[in-house]
């Protein structure tokens, strides 16, 4: 089968260009391209009328119609007239359709080319806005926090309950996994160098300060951020898609109370707890390096780390725990009530709301250890 | 009304009566929706007010505000049921938050609504386990919870099959009978607006603002104005 579409032209009188058609003019099959046309066209100056003739045409589809939509345009700039009374009925009639509603001239997008400079001003500004937007948030949620003190925040008790379900005792398997590994890791590298001095003993300080102090709070932190964080903004994210947001408001009930405040609570609860349990499994983790590899005995193990970590450490570890479940709460509510009404701001919104948590985290710790150092803790 | 900078509609002045199903129609994308949301609080007009009784709306106060569509009841596009709660649960979340009732008498209520909706024994399922025109006839048993003065309906016929759409045309047809409720439609299904709507407004995407307001069916019979007759002739021009 010849798939392929072919086109002749003859004159028919001195300023007609009758073009034959013929052969298959699908979109798939091979066509003479515009710019031969456009060409063999240019080289007839005393052209002013084309008229078709498709009596050999087998078969057409949109090729055939984007080939007379090109060269309709060609024609009104040369100022030829184009007679499409020779094409097939149906390509007639759907170039007719399409010719129906006129192109609207302003519903056309430009694309204008922004400078560098504006570019980078532009993130600036919305930096700063977004700035503004975070306090607005956390401003809103302290409200409906003291509300909640008075007793005058509505929420559903099986929201919450739920919520610590979910963030709670279901993270333990990821928490234990990461925990276990983490201290495993830290008594490795410990061990490799406090071997050369012949302390191996002190792997357990190492362990011990390391987990509880800052690592328990941090893996856990980063845990929950990846876990629970981006699960609030996709839930969320999807009730503003859904318009549930909208009919919360409609019917009066805030949702910042409604969403927000029982997850907020739910992992500000749960992120010391889980924090405390990421402890003791990063400890454990440490022992069983220290205890099979290391030759040390397990109540030697135990009495060292008893003796080397300090209550004030566990304090730290613990309040930094409560301030990261406070920051991945309120990344991931943030972002999903940020959520644009498209499907794909719902991803935008959960990756976001990790990216929010993880820096949060992170320069949250910073902060924190600059404050124990100036106070001596 | 718009967004920013753009313009969608201007010099809108119309007045719903007590008890009319009031249409809102006009071609897609004049901005019937944003309309809506002026209405019930979601969006605030450019310029403008809009009056609940003598109460200018947009100029009062958030909590003055809140009083008021707590009287009115909202049936959005898909439902907008809360997903993680059953049909009940949704339809009971007002009654708890709004009123003293007891547990018991809740559940009647919840219990009636979704009768009256034709959804009696679907209050275990999730919205996700029925279909989108049971979603939207839950969706109208949620907003007629509190037995508001006002329901809104977005686009209550949008992507349901004719004989839905006709029950839902009969149900909101018969609440405003019994209720005495004022509904006001967000619509442009042409059977709809005719058998139901007792006052409309015409919102002219071209011209950026109503055209006319009336009983649709007197419009349809009155109307000089071309593009409105375009519409509720299905695109018939005017002679």
């Amino acid at each position: 089968m010849a798939a392929s579409g072919e086109m002749t032209l003859q004159w028919s009188s001195d300023d007609t260009l009758l073009v034959v058609l013929s052969g298959s003019w699908m979109l798939n099959s091979k066509r003479p391209s515009e710019e031969d046309v456009r060409r063999q066209i240019q080289s007839f100056p005393s052209l002013r009328k084309i008229v078709f003739d498709s009596k050999q045409l087998v078969e057409w589809d949109s090729g055939l119609l984007t080939f007379f939509k090109r060269l309709r345009k060609f024609c009104q700039e040369q100022k030829i007239q184009l007679d499409s009374s020779g094409l097939p009925q149906g390509a007639r009639q759907l170039l007719a359709l399409a010719a129906a509603v006129p192109e609207k001239k302003d519903a056309h997008k430009e694309k204008k080319l922004v400078p560098f400079l504006a570019v980078v001003g532009n993130e600036a500004i919305d930096f700063f806005q977004s700035t503004g937007k975070m306090l607005e948030f956390i401003g809103t949620t302290t409200v409906a926090f003291v509300r909640l003190l008075r007793g005058q925040a509505r929420f559903r008790s099986t929201d919450l309950f739920l919520t610590i379900e979910a963030c709670g005792a279901q993270a333990l398997p990821i928490v234990s996994l990461i925990s276990f590994l983490v201290g495993l890791i830290l008594a490795f590298i410990g061990a490799i160098q406090l071997q050369l001095f012949g302390a191996q003993i002190y792997v357990a300080d190492l362990v011990g300060i390391a987990m509880v102090r800052l690592m328990g709070a941090i893996m856990t932190g980063i845990v929950m951020a990846g876990r629970t964080g981006g699960a609030f903004a996709a839930q969320i994210g999807t009730m503003q898609v859904n318009q549930e947001i909208n009919a919360l408001q409609t019917m009066g009930i805030s949702p910042i109370e409604f969403l927000v405040l029982p997850r907020m609570l739910a992992l500000t609860l749960m992120m010391p707890l889980l924090c405390l349990y990421a402890n003791i499994m990063g400890i454990l983790g440490g022992m069983v390096v220290g205890v099979g590899l290391l030759d040390i005995g397990f109540i030697q193990y135990y009495n060292k780390t008893a003796a080397a970590v300090r209550l004030w450490d566990l304090g730290i570890g613990i309040f930094s725990g409560l301030v990261f479940g406070v920051i991945v709460a309120l990344s991931g509510c943030m972002r999903g009530m940020e959520c644009g009404r498209r499907a794909s701001a719902v991803g935008d919104a959960a990756t976001s709301a990790v990216v929010t948590a993880i820096v949060g985290i992170i320069v949250s710790t910073a902060v924190i250890t600059i404050i124990c150092n100036i106070l001596g803790i | 009304m718009g967004y920013g900078d753009f313009v969608l509609m201007r010099d809108l002045n119309f007045i719903i009566n007590r008890g009319d199903i009031f249409i809102i129609m006009g071609g897609s994308g004049c901005g019937k929706s944003t309309l809506m949301f002026i209405l019930i609080g979601l969006k605030s007009p450019s310029r403008g007010q809009v009056f609940y009784g003598d109460v200018d709306f947009w100029g009062s106060d958030p909590t003055t505000r809140d009083k008021i569509i707590r009287r009115a009841g909202v049936m959005y596009q898909s439902g907008a049921l809360l997903s993680s709660m059953t049909l009940a649960e949704n339809i009971a979340l007002p009654l708890e938050t709004y009123t003293k009732l007891s547990a018991v008498e809740i559940n009647e209520v919840v219990e009636l609504k979704l009768e009256l909706v034709g959804l009696a024994g679907f209050d275990k399922y999730y919205p996700s386990e029925i279909s989108g025109g049971m979603q939207k006839r839950a969706g109208i048993a949620r907003a007629m919870a509190l037995d508001p003065e006002t329901l809104f309906f977005d686009e209550p016929s949008a992507g349901l099959d004719p004989v839905s759409a006709n029950r839902l045309d009969d149900m909101i047809l018969e609440l405003c009978d019994s209720l005495g409720t004022t509904m006001v439609v967000v619509t442009h299904e042409l059977a709809s607006i005719f058998a139901i709507g007792s006052n409309s407004v015409f919102l002219d995407v071209s011209k950026r603002t109503m055209t006319a307001t009336g009983d649709p069916k007197q419009l349809l019979a009155e109307s000089r104005d071309p593009v409105v007759h375009k519409f509720l002739t299905r695109g018939e021009e005017l002679r």
